[in-house]
Order: C-alpha cells, then structure tokens, then sequence
C-alpha cells in the first residue's frame, strides 16, 4: 500500500459501531454489564443458570427492587456479583445466614441465596438445615458441580463415590450428600431438581420457588468443564450436558430419598415437594398473639395491615 | 435524633450488666437481634427475646455464632440497627465475619461478655484476655472500636454510645465486658427516650443508578443504602472499587484497605474516652480498664494510706483505637505506668509502646476466675514508686 | 412439517420466525446453542473471536422458528433471537 493511500484511511473518520438495540442481549438490563465477560470458564453451566432465574423473575409478579441475591464464595458466589439486584457476596458458607438477616430484618424483601454445594452444604450445611427447620421464608438456589472448582478441583460434600478430585486423586470414597433429601429431611415445603440443559422447566421451578411462602430449594446439576469433566476424563461441559441429556430422567413427586446420584449414574430430576406450612414469621406472629394478645406488636406486618 | 420511647425503659432499675447492656441496645434503636446462648452472655439475649415482642423487633437464637454474626450484617443491609452478643468460644467463631462486617463497612454492635480462656476455660467466671483479639481477631487489616464498661450503668450507657459510632463512622463495635460486670447488681438510671440522642445512618440522597457504595467525602465514610431501595447495588467482601466490584489489584487493596484504618484513625479525638483523676503531679499512674478499674481504685486507696500520695488513675473507656497520644505525653512526666489486667499482658503492650522506653511500665497480672486482690496492684504501686 | 390429518387449530397457529443475533466477541464458544438448537440454524464458525473461541454463525436462518432455546442456554449472555414475523404454516397433509 502507497504512504498516501494509508494517509487517505487514517484520515478517514473511525465509524465504529455504535450498539443499535438489536446488538443489545435483552439480559443486559438485568446484568452488570460492566463486569462482561464474567470468570465462568467456557462450557460451565452457571451462566445459564443465572438466565434462567432473571426469566424465572421475570414470570413472577415480585417488583424488581424487593428482590435480593446473596452469594457465598466459590464460582457460584460470584453470581451475586454479576445479577444486577442490590446483592451480597459474602464470606464462605455465610451466605444463608446474611440472607435470614436481611430477610427478617425486612421482611418485605424476596431473598434469594445463589451459591454451590460446597458453599452450602458444607461449611454452610448447619445454615441450610436449620434454615429449613424453621421454614424461613427464603430461596435457595444450589448449584451443584460435584467438585469445588474455584479451589481446584478438591472433593465436595456431593462429589459422587469413585469420582476424582485433587485431593481423592484415587477416587472419592466418601458417601456423598443427597440434597434434595436433605433439604426435605429439614423441612423445606418446595425442592426440586434440574440439570442446567432443563432450561425451560428449570426456570418455572425456580419461579415457583420464588413464589412459594418458605424455604424452597432447587438444586441445579451445573457441568464443570476445567475440574470435574477433566478430572474424570469426560470430555467438556458439552460432553456432561450431553450426558445430562440422555441420563436424566423426570420423575416429578419422587421420594427424594431416592434420587441420590452415583458417578455417571442415571440423574432423577423434578419437582419432588411442594407443601404448605407456616413460615418462621407467621408461626411467631400468630403464636406470640395468643400467648400476648394486644400488647404483642405483629413483625413485618404494617399498621395497615393489622386492622 | 432521639430514641424512640418504645424501646426506653426510663425510670431507676436494679439490673445487672447484661440486662443493662439489653436496655441500652433496646434504646439505641436495636431492633434486629441474633444470637446464639454462652455464658456469661446469655442474660442479654433472654432480655432481648423477652422484650422484643412488644417493640416490634425480631430475635432469633440462631445455630452457632458464625451465624449469629453473619446475620446482624444482613439486617444491617437491610435498614435495622442490629446487634449480636457472645462470649469467649463464640467470640473466636465471629470473627471471620466480623472482617466482613468492616469490610463492608457495616453498622453493627458486637458484645463480648469475657470469661477466662484459652478454649472453653472457665464459662462462669471473669477475665479480660480477648482484648488483643478484639484487635486483631480477624485475618487481615482493619480498626474497628472497641469499648470497655465498668459498671451496668455504663453498660446501659455505652451500648447506646457503641450504636452511635458504629452508624457514624459505618463499623462493628465491640463491646468489651466481662463477667463481672456483666453479672454485677446495681442501680441503673434509664433516662427519658426524649434524653437520649442517637447518631442516625446517613443513607444516600443519591437516585438509583447514581449511587455508588463506596464512594466517598472528606470523612472517608461512605454513605449508604438499604437493600430494596431500587439501587441495585453490589457489595463483597473481595477488595472492592467504588463501585463495589472486585478490584484485585495492589492499587486498590492500598486505596480499600488504607480508607478503612483511616477513617478511625483520623477521627481518634472523636472516639477516645477516658476517665483521669490526680493527673497533674501524678509519679505513677495506674492504666486499667472494665472490672479491673475498680479493684485498681482499692490498690491506689492502700497506697495513699501507705503515704505515696501522687498516684494517677486513667481508665479507659475506649480501648481501641487506644489512646496512644495521651499516653506518650504521660509517659514523659511519669516515673511509671502501673497496668493491672486479667490476663498475661495485652493492653500492657500498647502502653509499653506507647511509652517507649521513656518510663517503668509494669504489669500486674491476673489468668482471671476472680480479680485481682487489690494488695496485688498496692505492691506493684508501691514496687513503681521506689 | 408433514402431517397425517390437517390439526384442528392450524388456521390459527402461526408460525414465528425468528432472528438471531450473536455477539461474537462475548462467545466462549461452548457450541451449546449449536448443539440444541432443535432446527440446526446453527453452525460453529471457523473463524476466531479476539477471544480466541469459534463463534456460533447462522447457518440457516430462514428456519428458525423463535423458540429462544439457544437464547436460555447460553452461558455468555452471547446470543439471542428476536421475532421477526409469523408466516402461516405450509401443511402437507
């Protein structure tokens, strides 16, 4: 190319590309774009995780601004930080604990606590039985990859027996935890289970649990790329959701107990509870006002409302 | 702002530490209550369940402390003044979320009844060794306010005090008591709610979408929001930008982390409280603080009967950030600073510090059980006197 | 689409056409969207994003029929498919 020539396109206006509407990914109002693109590796299945819950919001008649996510830490914690909702990354384990603060100390607020199994289960696994003991009023959104990957690769409470992890570089020995049996064991009056290729049923069972009065709890099978599928030599994310596709199976209402997960075994998935009982706060309002009567002030409840 | 009369007990009461410690959080506006039983603390959340009903406020006994303390954060977020009450044990397992509570830079109050340690030592019985922890107890950088009572009056007193700061200046305030004073009898005068003045939050003017969590003024303290206010924001305990997104960067975990040690440390005059008395042609002053204050008043009697007339007394009220200045300025006039504590030698360190060499500093010992006996503190008076 | 009697409701039944949009430079290429897509619009591209991951690209865009399944299952916010019309459907029965 001639000196001049070059001269000519340089001196050319740079038309770059402003965004039309149509470039804008209708998620992107709901996202915190400025934090695109976010740490999840390639293939991971958290990403589709977190569009299925803005769809799922986006079924539920909740108002946006009551509507609150909170995180522990993992790769799951991170969603908290990538949902554009006032949300909460907190500290490992911690995340169910800080939701029943802002829940009871507001209880007009619908909180959602997004975060993974070993978040939970583990070192928050009292928090999460407890939690569903008292039937208190909030969302749990588990994603389960069967390892803990923002660490590496170590074994998780859910890591399914023979399995590999960094630290059973052998196999996983360990019985593993059935989660939808433990939260229903505690107490939780929804549980249900999908894979994140479950996408559309996925989302109506997580606006369901959205709407639901109590602890509801949904776990998603998520695929884990870089550690799981690479530890275990199951090809990539593509390979497990591929899996996912020709082994689960829909079992809506099974017993929970029964749906435990073996290495590569066969995955049940559905709704498997769907009760009613009173919350931790109509429980103590309406037990406090027989034993108190008019002198007991009603929680969460406004003038209003009490007459 | 004042109290609200709902919460205010006003009139002359027989209380105890621990309940005189409820009824100032009860007037401070608490409203939000998490705790989890160990003694010698337990008195201020049965006060607390007890009361509440009537006041419109919400306690829970949580599982364990962990979520205790993780829990008042979240009520904090949502617009309540919260606080959580333990002791020993349970103090240890609050303390990786009460480095979250000063990195979110959370209003809240923390209150620690102290009991003999290491592990679970003595339950029922006094000490004061977790007043380094209260310092450093969670991993990594950060001040926080601690404060000491030494009779349930203050206990009632400085719970409203520790409410007030922990708004203003947006950390967890520890509130440092022991199981003396906890469990001690006395008369506690509860003012009129129209008498008592509450340092409120100072939430955002800002409209939503404007408003960035950590942005700051001159006071180095950011304002806040509530969640379900429409702000959408993000808040993690990862060092963060204005913004409140993770930063991970040597920048700004200097610009974070710095903002969060200065906004105490800058405002040290404002938080410090001390009680002097015989300053002026003091030779050697005696350092105390909490229960240990008062056996210390007994030590200071023997000595003056014994003839050493020139004995000061400071106790301090505010043990941390700890009253650095005062002390360098003492430390030039004095033949020795006198430090008796129940334990093996913690808040002697700062004063040591603090004197540098330039008088006696001398350490009155105690593992706790009981206090000291005040002959103990007369002999080290008299030993600095020489 | 061949049927062995005419549905009852396909005088009302429309059939949505959908147009995709990727944002090729958000894609990680995991081929989830190429995978599912129930009508094969899709087709992994050759080229590279700055990323370095291969874009889906449209393969056949006259097919799809606006179910958005790519849309919900990908990972990136990268792709989404926005109605462009709805023809009546062509019956062989």
């Amino acid at each position: 190319m001639k000196a001049a020539e070059v001269e000519e396109i340089q001196k050319k206006p740079k038309t770059r590309k402003t965004k039309s509407v149509e470039e804008e990914h209708p998620l992107e109002k709901w996202l915190r774009m400025d934090r695109m693109p976010h740490i999840w590796c390639s293939t991971c299945g958290i990403g589709t995780a977190v569009t299925c819950f803005i769809e799922a919001i986006k079924k539920t008649t909740l108002a946006r601004e009551d509507i609150c996510v909170v995180s522990g830490i993992g790769c799951s914690g991170r969603i908290a930080g990538y949902i554009k909702q006032d949300s909460f990354h907190t500290t490992h384990g911690r995340a169910i604990p800080f939701a029943v603060g802002l829940k009871l100390a507001n209880p007009k607020l619908k909180v959602v606590v997004f975060s993974g199994d070993g978040d939970l289960s583990s070192i928050g696994g009292n928090h999460l039985i407890h939690t569903a003991r008292r039937n208190l009023d909030i969302t749990v959104l588990c994603i389960n990859n069967f390892i803990y990957a923002m660490t590496g690769g170590q074994v998780a409470p859910t890591t399914p027996p023979t399995a590999i992890a960094t630290t059973t570089p052998y196999g996983n020995y360990e019985h593993p935890f059935n989660l939808p049996a433990l939260a229903a064991a505690c107490g939780a009056v929804y549980v249900a289970r999908w894979t994140a290729l479950h996408v559309r049923r996925l989302t109506n069972s997580m606006a369901e649990a959205l709407q639901k009065k109590g602890f509801s709890f949904v776990e998603i099978i998520c695929p884990c790329t870089t550690l799981y599928a690479r530890k275990n030599k199951l090809g990539s994310g593509l390979d497990l959701m591929k899996f996912y596709h020709d082994n689960s199976v829909i079992v809506n209402g099974a017993d929970p107990r029964e749906v435990d997960i073996q290495f590569q075994s066969e995955i049940k998935v559905g709704k498997f509870i769907d009760v009613d009982k009173p919350t931790y706060l109509d429980s103590y309002n309406t037990y406090m006002k027989t034993k108190l009567g008019d002198k007991f002030k009603p929680y969460g409840v406004t003038d209003e409302e009490r007459q | 702002m004042k109290a609200d009369p709902a919460g205010v007990l006003t009139g002359v009461h027989y209380l105890d530490g621990d309940k005189a410690c409820a009824e100032g959080g009860l007037a401070a506006g608490c409203r939000f209550f998490a705790g989890y039983p160990i003694t010698p603390s337990t008195e201020v959340a049965e006060r607390v369940s007890e009361r509440f009903p009537y006041m419109g406020g919400m306690f829970i006994q949580m599982e364990d402390e962990l979520a205790s303390m993780a829990a008042i954060l979240g009520g904090s977020w949502a617009g309540v003044k919260s606080m959580t009450v333990t002791s020993g044990p349970g103090f240890s397992l609050m303390m990786e979320n009460i480095g979250l509570g000063a990195m979110l830079e959370t209003p809240c109050v923390v209150v620690n009844v102290q009991r003999g340690g290491p592990s679970t030592g003595l339950p029922t019985l006094p000490g004061q060794a977790d007043m380094m922890q209260a310092r450093w107890g969670s991993h990594g950088d950060y001040r926080l306010i601690a404060l000491s009572p030494n009779s349930p009056q203050e206990c009632f007193d400085l719970t409203i005090t520790a409410f007030n700061f922990s708004e203003k200046y947006r950390v967890p305030v520890l509130f440092m008591m022991d199981e003396c004073v906890g469990h001690m009898t006395e008369k506690v005068v509860i003012p009129e709610a129209d008498k008592i003045d509450l340092t409120e939050r100072r939430y955002t003017k800002k409209k939503p979408g404007e408003y960035l969590p950590y942005a700051y003024g001159e006071d180095l303290i950011p304002d806040m929001a509530k969640a379900g206010d429409g702000h959408f924001f993000h808040v993690t305990g990862l060092t963060h930008d204005e913004r409140g997104y993770p930063d991970m960067t040597w920048e700004m975990q200097e610009k974070c982390v710095h903002r969060l040690i200065d906004k105490i440390d800058k405002n040290v005059d404002e938080i410090f409280m001390i009680e002097e008395e015989n300053m002026d042609k003091a030779e050697v002053v005696v350092i105390s603080y909490g229960i240990t204050s008062r056996v210390a008043l007994r030590g200071i009697q023997l000595a003056e009967q014994a003839g050493m007339k020139n004995i000061g007394r400071m106790r301090l009220i505010t043990v941390w950030p700890f009253p650095e200045k005062r002390i360098r300025e003492l430390a030039k006039k004095v033949k020795a600073f006198v430090v008796p504590e129940m334990n093996y030698g913690q808040m002697v360190l700062e004063v040591e510090r603090c004197a540098g060499g330039q008088c006696k500093t001398i350490l009155v010992p105690h593992g706790g059980g009981t206090v000291h006996k005040p002959e103990t503190i007369y002999q080290a008076i008299k030993e600095a006197y020489k | 689409m061949k049927y062995w009697r005419k549905p009852l409701d396909a005088d009302r039944i429309k059939i949505p056409e959908g147009e995709l949009h990727i944002l090729r430079e958000r894609c990680k290429g995991c081929a989830f969207c190429v995978e599912y897509c129930p009508k094969d619009v899709l087709e992994l591209s050759h080229e590279f994003n700055s990323k370095g991951y291969h874009p889906p690209i449209v393969k056949n865009g006259a097919i799809c029929v606006h179910c958005q399944l790519c849309e919900m299952l990908c990972p990136e916010f990268a792709i989404f498919c926005v109605l462009k019309n709805q023809k009546e459907p062509a019956h062989e029965s």
